[in-house]
């Protein structure tokens, strides 16, 4: 069955009393990163069904909203997830060398996992880090001022996790 | 040196936290605020000339007197912390480095206001931003500046950080709304206004972070100290981003006297274009503004120099000028391919247009793919004209700014560059290796180093 332990309960109401009566579907992006972190980084239909319950919504309101937002996975992804940002400014510091340097090390391209599992490689829309690129989100992080070498000691440093 | 209100002391040593940020004057502007009548504090903001940092530029106090008091109805107040204009990181180094400057300026408008709770709405992204704001709100509880009666003044008041989860969409004010009410990040009609409707149906005030921010020198200092800072409706001071081909990247505070030369080339600021390369072009306020070539960046149609504001900037129209945005300045060298950097903004616009107006949903979608087709060397000479025609039907013609925001770079690219989309149409081969380089648009100024 699924179900959030109990300290992620506990922050779910702490986030709902933040909103007035009645308005605890204000709760439900902040709680589908929850779910996301909790349930393999990536949203199935089950769990979006229990945050439905969880917040007294139906479950389409829920499937529209994961569906809307770029940061939801809806298919499973990699233990690591390598998010590339592939915007103008970033292009203008290189970021298609990364891209295609990233894909040669790791045998995949854009949007596919390992076979291990592993990695999965996603190229992304400016995240507001255009003067320290080329860069990625790797987790809860930014990793900037990226180069071959320091990509080979980020998926190192992955591997070792 | 520029006089510095927001970033003044975001090195000192320890100013995340609370007890650094009060020894060094934090929280001075509630002491003064919470003496003061709420309509005067929107009065002084009125009268500092400050406005939206967000890209707009709405005159902020006007803002604020415009929100509707019915009685018994809560307002709100949220801090638009989306940050997903490309080229645009001001408010996230705001946040990283002096997160209790924007937890103050919250309370001093929240009182303002007449807001018990407040919130911030972060894109998902910034998601260890999120924890640093978290962790200042808790600090202020602590310290009695947030929570029931603030300071024995009677006043409660609240902050709240909700995380977004990835829509650029979201940085206009209805769509966060929509997402924060836990909904698909889709633009309201206006009217009615979030000063009317907002929030739950009540009265909001949707404000920038460096907005925000800037309320604490104007309560410190008083609005007519601030108002003599800058120039004309330029007043006060504003965090520029910049990015691209420059030594020095970074968030620069400026004053809005200094020209666009001494920004990109004074090693104050951006320390000149790197490996000796000769600037083309730039986009100054955020990838939604129109591009100009560097001899139109420098000077205006007129001749004078171009000033880092909004008046100067946006001097000539949409002809010969461009905007001051949100103050996301990208710098293009002379080895930058134009189409190429157009169409990644393109391929932007249309990822994060919501689809509710066909214009948009399919303009978008056309525009990138056909200028896509440009930059692989497999256009035509009509796709230029096309290209144009589209755009032209986007702007206006949608229910929220986004489109227009994807119609003005290309327009902007096809206005000034057209001779460079027309050599990749004749040199379907070579465009593919090379780049058109610099023609005519080059600075004047031969620059050293
Ligand atoms: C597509 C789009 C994206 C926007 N993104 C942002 C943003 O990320 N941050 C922001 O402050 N304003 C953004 N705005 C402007 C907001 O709608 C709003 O005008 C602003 O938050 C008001 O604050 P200000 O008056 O303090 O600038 C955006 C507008 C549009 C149309
Ligand atoms: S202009 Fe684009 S983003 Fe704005 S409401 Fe219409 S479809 Fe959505
Ligand atoms: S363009 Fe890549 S972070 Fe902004």
């Amino acid at each position: 069955m699924i179900q959030f332990n109990e300290k992620t309960i506990s922050r779910v109401n702490e986030i709902i009393a933040r909103y007035p009566d009645g308005k605890q579907k204000s709760a439900l992006i902040p709680v589908l990163h929850l779910a996301q972190v909790e349930f393999d980084g990536w949203l199935d239909t089950p769990v979006m069904d229990y945050v439905a319950a969880l917040l007294k919504i139906t479950p389409i309101e829920v499937y529209e909203v994961a569906s809307f937002y770029s940061m939801f996975n809806l298919k499973p992804v990699g233990k690591h997830v390598f998010e590339v940002c592939q915007t103008g400014p970033c292009m203008l510091r290189g970021c298609d060398d990364i891209i295609d340097y990233i894909k040669k090390k790791l045998n995949i391209k854009v949007g596919e996992t390992t076979a291990d599992g592993m990695f999965t490689l996603k190229t992304v829309e400016c995240l507001g880090a255009c003067g320290y690129a080329p860069m990625m989100q790797l987790g809860k992080h930014y990793r900037e001022h990226l180069t071959k070498e320091s990509v080979d000691q980020i998926i190192e440093e992955c591997r070792n996790k | 040196m520029s006089k510095k209100l927001l970033l003044n002391k975001a090195h000192v040593e320890g100013i995340r936290h609370f007890d650094v940020y009060r020894r060094e004057g934090g929280y001075a502007s509630i002491e003064k605020a919470l003496k003061m009548q709420p309509a005067d504090i929107v009065e002084e903001v009125k009268k500092s000339g400050l406005r939206g940092r967000g890209g707009a530029g709405f005159p902020t106090g006007m803002k604020w007197s415009f929100l509707a008091k019915p009685e018994g109805v809560p307002r709100y107040l949220v801090v638009n912390a989306d940050e997903s204009e490309p080229g645009t990181f001001k408010d996230r180094y705001l946040m990283e480095f002096i997160p209790h400057l924007l937890i103050e300026g919250m309370i001093v408008a929240s009182f303002a206001l007449g807001s018990n709770n407040s919130y911030i709405y972060i894109r998902g992204e910034y998601d260890w931003v999120a924890d640093i704001l978290e962790e200042a709100i808790k600090e202020a509880h602590q310290n009695g500046w947030l929570g029931k009666n603030i300071q024995g003044s009677g006043f409660d008041c609240n902050i709240f950080v909700q995380r977004g989860a990835g829509a650029y969409i979201c940085g206009e004010e209805t769509a966060l709304l929509e997402s924060l009410e836990g909904k698909r990040g889709n633009p309201r009609i206006k009217p009615p206004f979030p000063a009317v409707k907002g929030l739950w149906g009540c009265p909001t005030v949707v404000n920038n972070v460096e907005t925000i921010a800037a309320v604490v020198p104007i309560i410190n200092e008083g609005g007519d100290e601030y108002a003599k800072i800058g120039i004309g409706r330029s007043t006060g001071t504003k965090l520029i981003s910049a990015c691209g081909n420059i030594n020095k990247p970074g968030v620069y505070e400026i004053d809005m006297t200094i020209s666009v030369e001494e920004f990109i080339f004074s090693d104050e600021y951006c320390g000149g274009i790197p490996n000796g390369k000769r600037l083309k072009a730039c986009i100054p306020g955020g990838s939604s503004v129109p591009i100009v070539p560097a001899n139109l960046l420098l000077t205006t149609a007129k001749g004078e120099k171009r000033l880092m504001n909004y008046e100067s900037l946006s001097d000539g129209g949409f002809a010969t000028g461009t905007m001051m945005g949100s103050g996301g300045f990208i710098v293009l060298d002379e080895d930058q391919c134009i189409v190429k950097h157009t169409y990644t903004l393109a391929r932007f616009y249309r990822h994060e247009s919501c689809g509710q107006c066909s214009p948009c949903r399919e303009g978008t979608g056309w525009m990138e793919k056909i200028l896509q087709k440009i930059e692989t060397g497999k256009g035509e000479m009509k796709d230029i004209d096309l290209l144009w025609d589209i755009q032209r039907r986007i702007e206006g013609n949608t229910i929220c700014p986004l489109g227009d925001a994807a119609a003005w770079p290309v327009a902007a690219a096809i206005r000034h560059f057209r001779d460079e989309f027309e050599w990749h149409v004749k040199n379907p081969e070579k465009c593919l290796t090379q780049n058109y380089g610099l023609a005519n648009y080059a600075d004047p100024i031969q620059v050293a180093g």
